[in-house]
């Protein structure tokens, strides 16, 4: 996985390295993980989950803890198997794309942190990677960023996920803490419910949020649509095959510990119903081919959600089935959508038939998968709609209820997937238009239509991955025995009820778009509600920050020396802290001169009339500050503060040199208010190094840095080991700040030159 | 600005404060000095020589891109930091090595890479700023 990580990273690079073939190389990566982890499966069986621990920083109970189970592994056989056919598939739909590499660094570091999300045992390592899907999709969404509609989208995607990920991090750290442990194997082995810590319930609804954010429940489910404005191997990948399935995993992940609460069956299932049934109900009103698998996806999601309500064998059994299924027939119907896009320019089905004869290893894998979407004999999704009716009617009236839902969803399927057939196999007498894609952009498609009749037909292959799968979620229960043919009961009838509906519905409506009801769904549109209030935020913000950073330097000046000076002032008082006895008779004359000079400097720099006295008489007070460091032997502070004290008035007087004549443009009412804020600011400074010398909280570390100065870092000059051993991490920290600024300064002057240039 | 005095004054301390703040560079361990004060007098001659002889005279002698500069001091310092890891020790922790050189001894360390560093930076900084302003018009 780390190997991966820096190939992504590299793969910038690699990209120009080899050019057109690039994504075939990369691929690589990917399946050589799905390969491991079907090895680990079968390892697995033999020796249970494997578990991987470094502490990071142990004390906020970060580590970096990994536990791969049959779950996480299921997950990463589909996040690196598709991966693997998406990086094939993108080199060849991106060729001679100019950001072709970006691609493929954004869509492998995805990959990383999906894998990442699925094997993470650390609530909070799971949360960063969490965050790192969203944020690659946000940047693979806005892929073609010249546009304003996929920016948009790219927006709403982050911010819906990103407050999403917020909500999760609160819910999982009340979770954690409740649990004393921030290890999710560990919560459940403990047995860990979420009802039994403090807030329990704002707990469970934080994590329900963040997952039903990421994976586009009802109502959140506006950014998927309109996330299909990213080029389509990022949609197939993405928004089909796994980052939506992020949160369902999350969900499938927690389940053991969440499941107790009492609103979960609810919860679960009135939401995912509702994102079933209007996902269904816009996926066959649309003409876009993307825009409907986009909302059959969003009814996948919701049934997936409904499968976890029950924490039953048959509801997982059938989770896992879905699962895979729909991975393989959406993404292989993505990848055909970006295909028709890019060999033919359009992806409206009212434009488009009879592509058989163009396209005709598309067509093959299009009537294979299509197959598959309507679940029909012998494919893995038909295994997986007949679990799925059969768990959901084994659980009462509420079950009944959602099982028609889930046959009234497949009915849109059927509808769906017979646009496909009849895109590509209606009017088959025309002439071929349009030229077959590259093997590239093919390879994909067949391979992942053709596995799932294969496992379809082969389905005890799945059965034992499967079963793995479901052992962190439900322990060792008794499993449903899976066959192709049950025999005549109420799941197929179903079944073979909602395809024939869908054909009887196809016929009777055909590929025309049908307008019923389209202003009153408009008004159901949720995107342009979420922008409005973008917007409004937005100006809020402005304003806020309009009133706060207005731009003037004197009023920062102001507002962070009066701020400044009242906070210590009140603590000074607050805490009543005592001020030291001084005795004025230990001070020697030269000490008394040279606070004398310093207050006189001082002073006169504020009275006199030019820049160059300010700047001099500034300096006088740096001079006789560093004479001070004399007195009282530091003999290394004194060299450094003479030194820059000399810099800054060489580099003032050069400044100066380019200012402005002076002139006094404050008015006499500003001075008085500057001269008081100053006299109180001098005064709390005052009191604030008097104070310091009586009060101590903890033992002074000089005399240590003293003491440990020659022995551990055999140094004679204290300051100085301090600067680059004891302290060198601090050191760096200010070389760097030193060196931006200089960039800083340089840019400025530089912009301003650029500037000037067009008018000489 | 066109000082004898100065331009030719200038021009004979430069090679002197520069010894001199290599020196106060490589005593800062045991005595005053270090490679921020060392940095410090380095830059002050540069500004010198540049405000008695003129920019162009001053890019003659330091020709160097000052924000590389920089850079090269930041990565020395972050560089210094590493040898460590090698040992299995902490990053940034010192190694030390003491190269006899007749009957004195050279005391090498990773902390002097990290001095050399600041120096750098310190020097790049300052004549970044010096540059920017002078050359501006």
């Amino acid at each position: 996985m780390l190997a991966t990580t820096i190939v992504a990273l590299c793969s910038s690079f690699l990209t120009k390295l080899f050019g057109k073939k690039a994504g075939w190389i990369l691929a690589l990566g990917p399946a050589s993980l799905a390969i491991a982890s079907f090895d680990l499966f079968r390892r697995m069986s033999q020796e249970g989950p494997f578990s991987s621990f470094a502490s990071w920083l142990p004390d906020i109970g970060f580590n970096i803890a990994f536990h791969i189970d049959g779950l996480g592994l299921l997950m990463s056989m589909l996040i690196c198997g598709i991966g693997t056919f998406i990086l094939i598939y993108g080199g060849g739909y991106l060729k001679g794309h100019e950001y072709l590499g970006r691609f493929f660094v954004c869509i492998q570091l995805f990959l990383v942190a999906m894998v990442g999300v699925v094997f993470s045992d650390n609530i909070i390592l799971l949360f960063i990677f969490w965050e790192l899907t969203s944020l690659t999709s946000f940047m693979l969404i806005g892929f073609t960023h010249d546009k304003q509609e996929s920016r948009m989208a790219a927006l709403h995607a982050l911010l819906v996920t990103g407050a999403g990920g917020l909500c999760l991090l609160v819910g999982l750290v009340i979770l954690g803490l409740g649990a004393g442990t921030f290890e999710i194997s560990e919560m459940i082995r403990n047995g860990y419910q979420v009802t039994a810590g403090p807030y329990g319930t704002a707990a469970f609804i934080l994590i329900i949020l963040g997952a039903f954010t990421k994976s586009a429940q009802f109502p959140f489910h506006f950014w998927l649509p309109g996330a299909m404005a990213a080029p389509t191997p990022v949609s197939a990948y993405l928004h089909s095959a796994t980052m939506v399935k992020a949160g369902i995993f999350l969900l499938a992940r927690f389940q053991p510990i969440l499941s107790p609460h009492e609103w979960w069956t609810f919860t679960l299932m009135t939401f995912g119903a509702i994102t079933m049934l209007w996902g269904a109900f816009l996926a066959i009103k649309k003409n876009d081919l993307k825009q409907i698998l986009a909302y059959t996806t969003l009814s996948v999601l919701g049934l997936l959600t409904v499968l976890l309500a029950f924490p039953t064998p048959y509801a997982a059994t059938a989770f896992a089935y879905v699962l895979l299924a729909h991975a393989m027939y959406k993404g292989t119907l993505f990848m055909v959508a970006g295909i028709v896009d890019h060999q033919t320019g359009t992806r409206d089905v009212t434009k488009l038939s009879g592509l058989f004869r163009s396209l005709p290893f598309t067509g093959i894998s299009v009537a294979l998968a299509t197959i598959a979407m309507a679940g029909i004999i012998p494919t893995l999704s038909f295994i997986g709609k007949e679990i799925a009716l059969e768990g959901l009617l084994k659980e009462g009236p509420a079950g009944a209820a959602l099982a028609t839902m889930t046959a009234m969803a497949s009915v849109a399927f059927t509808f769906v997937a017979l646009i496909f057939v009849w895109t590509f196999f209606a009017n088959l007498e025309d002439k071929p238009k349009y030229k077959e894609g590259y093997p590239s952009l093919l390879i994909g498609p067949l391979c992942l239509s053709v596995l799932g009749i294969v496992l379809g037909v082969a389905f005890p292959l799945t059965q034992s991955i499967v079963h793995t799968a479901m052992v962190p979620m439900l322990g060792d229960a008794a499993y449903p025995d899976l066959a192709l043919w049950h025999g005549i009961n109420l799941p197929l009838m179903m079944s073979l009820g909602s395809v024939a509906l869908g054909v009887v519905f196809f016929i009777s409506v055909g590929k025309k778009p049908w307008s019923l009801g389209e202003e009153s769904l408009r008004h159901l549109a949720l995107a342009p509600r979420f922008e409005a209030v973008y917007q409004k935020t937005l100006k809020l913000a402005l304003k806020g920050a309009g009133i706060l950073q207005h731009g003037h330097l004197r009023y920062y000046m102001r507002t962070t020396v009066i701020g400044t000076a009242a906070l210590v002032i009140l603590s000074l008082v607050v805490n009543q802290i005592p001020m030291p006895e001084t005795d004025f008779k230990t001070l020697y004359w030269h000490e008394v001169a040279v606070f004398m000079i310093i207050a006189i400097a001082a002073i006169a720099a504020t009275m006199v009339r030019s820049r160059l006295a300010t700047i001099a008489c500034l300096g006088i007070i740096g001079f006789m500050i560093a004479a001070t460091y004399v007195m009282f032997s530091a003999p290394d502070l004194a060299m450094t503060q003479v030194l820059v004290e000399t810099l800054t008035v060489i580099l003032f007087a050069l400044v100066i040199y380019k200012l402005p004549a002076y002139e006094r443009l404050s008015s006499k009412g500003t001075v008085t208010i500057d001269a008081i804020i100053s006299i109180v600011f001098g005064a709390m400074f005052t009191l604030l190094v008097l104070a310091s010398s009586t009060t101590r909280w903890a033992e002074t570390i000089s005399v240590q840095h003293g003491d440990m100065s020659w022995v551990e870092a055999y140094g004679r000059n204290v300051v100085n080991v301090i600067l680059v051993d004891f302290r060198a991490l601090d050191t760096m920290g200010e070389l760097a700040v030193l060196g931006i600024a200089a960039v800083g300064v340089f840019a400025l002057l530089k912009y301003r030159r650029k500037k000037k240039e067009p008018m000489l | 600005m066109n000082s004898l005095l100065l331009t030719v004054t200038a021009r004979v301390l430069l090679p002197g404060f520069l010894i001199f703040s290599l020196f106060l560079l490589l005593r800062g361990h045991d005595l005053p000095g270090g490679g921020f004060a060392g940095g410090l007098v380095g830059s002050a001659a540069f500004a010198l020589f540049g405000i008695a002889n003129g920019v162009e005279k001053l890019r003659e002698v330091f020709n160097i891109d000052t924000i590389w500069l920089i850079g090269l001091g930041l990565f020395l310092a972050i560089l210094s930091g590493t040898f460590s890891l090698f040992l299995g020790d902490p990053y940034l922790l010192a190694i030390w090595y003491e190269l006899p050189f007749f009957e004195y001894t050279i005391k090498l360390s990773t902390p002097l890479i990290f001095d050399i560093g600041v120096y750098f930076v310190v020097i790049g900084v300052v004549m970044t700023i010096f540059f920017s302003l002078q050359e501006d018009n």
